[in-house]
């Protein structure tokens, strides 16, 4: 399916969220995660089915002010 | 001891984690700070990327307590939904709150904020609003749930130093049971002792420590002054005069012509 992760247009063979982290390679327990402006929480993502054109945001933790 | 939303912290400085010339060199300057409290922020992760982890690793071996910011937003659904994130990651329901509303100063959308302070605080965050000096904003943030508020001396990275005292004033005055913490502006020490010196109840900084030549040195700079600030506020200074007043009594002065 296609998808819009982090404002990039991508081809991604997944199904749920979790699919999605997996296949591309994300992992960590300080990842953020939402779709189409929603909060997907952490333990959300394995049940969480994505649809054709899913705008995806993956956040981590950085140094901020 | 401050207490912010039922937590009591010693320190009076909450130090940014932005701009270190190294991960070694903010270790240093949060230590060498004693702070309680680090601004942390959320960006997007790239591709099985590992920096965010990295970050995380190193924040949690300090042991201080985080609090997350949404710094770059513009709009209440931006700032609502970074502040959402940021608790997932950091199980905090703290959140510096920010809804910038011009580029050049980046000056607080004080209309968004209010806005943004009511439904994250509706949704049970503890919010610390990064806001203006405005005597009327701050009523407004109070009335949307906040019970903390944090003006800017000057627009954020400017290194000005507070650039309207008077209006300070008239917050200390106007709120004195809510804490209030000096976000933004300053540069150096004494104007972190000066805003101190009013009766704010902590200051909020980064650049000022993360871009001086010595940043470990500077942190433990700015501790020192905002330390000296607390203690001359609670020791009752003197206000000018337009005259000398001799600090030597003239009485029993010899006379000899």
């Amino acid at each position: 399916m296609t998808f819009i992760i982090n404002g990039e247009e991508q081809q991604v063979a997944a199904v749920t969220l979790a699919d999605l982290l997996t296949a591309l390679d994300y992992e960590g327990e300080w990842l953020a995660t939402a779709v189409n402006g929603e909060l997907v929480h952490r333990e959300e993502r394995s049940g969480f089915s994505l649809g054709e054109r899913d705008r995806i945001e993956i956040l981590s933790p950085m140094q901020g002010g | 001891m401050l207490t912010l939303y039922g937590t009591s912290v010693s320190s009076r400085l909450l130090l940014g984690t932005a701009r270190y010339p190294s991960p070694a060199i903010l270790a240093e300057a949060v230590r060498a700070s004693r702070t309680d409290i680090v601004t942390v922020s959320l960006r997007r992760e790239t591709v099985g990327g590992k920096a965010g982890g990295a970050f995380f690793e190193l924040i949690r071996t300090l042991g201080v307590r985080v609090l997350p910011n949404t710094a770059g937003c513009h709009t209440v659904s931006e700032a609502v939904l970074t502040a959402k994130m940021a608790r997932d990651v950091f199980s905090t329901d703290w959140i510096k709150l920010e809804v910038i509303g011009n580029h050049d100063t980046l000056q607080p959308d004080v209309f968004a904020l209010v806005e943004a302070a009511r439904i994250l605080s509706g949704e049970g965050f503890k919010v610390f609003p990064y806001t203006t000096d405005d005597l009327v904003v701050a009523e407004r943030l109070l009335e949307a749930g906040c019970n903390v508020l944090m003006p800017w001396c000057a627009p954020i990275g400017s290194a000005m130093g507070p650039v309207n005292l008077p209006a300070l004033r008239s917050m200390r005055a106007n709120f004195p049971e809510v804490p209030l913490i000096v976000d933004a502006g300053i540069g150096r020490p004494s104007h972190a002792a000066t805003v101190m010196e009013l009766g704010f109840d902590a200051v909020l900084l980064n650049t000022a420590v993360a871009g001086a030549v010595d940043p470990a040195a500077m942190a433990a700079a700015f501790t020192g002054a905002i330390d000296a600030g607390r203690i001359a506020f609670h020791a009752g200074m003197l206000e000018p005069r337009d005259m000398a007043v001799p600090s030597t009594p003239v009485i029993g002065k010899a006379v000899f012509s």
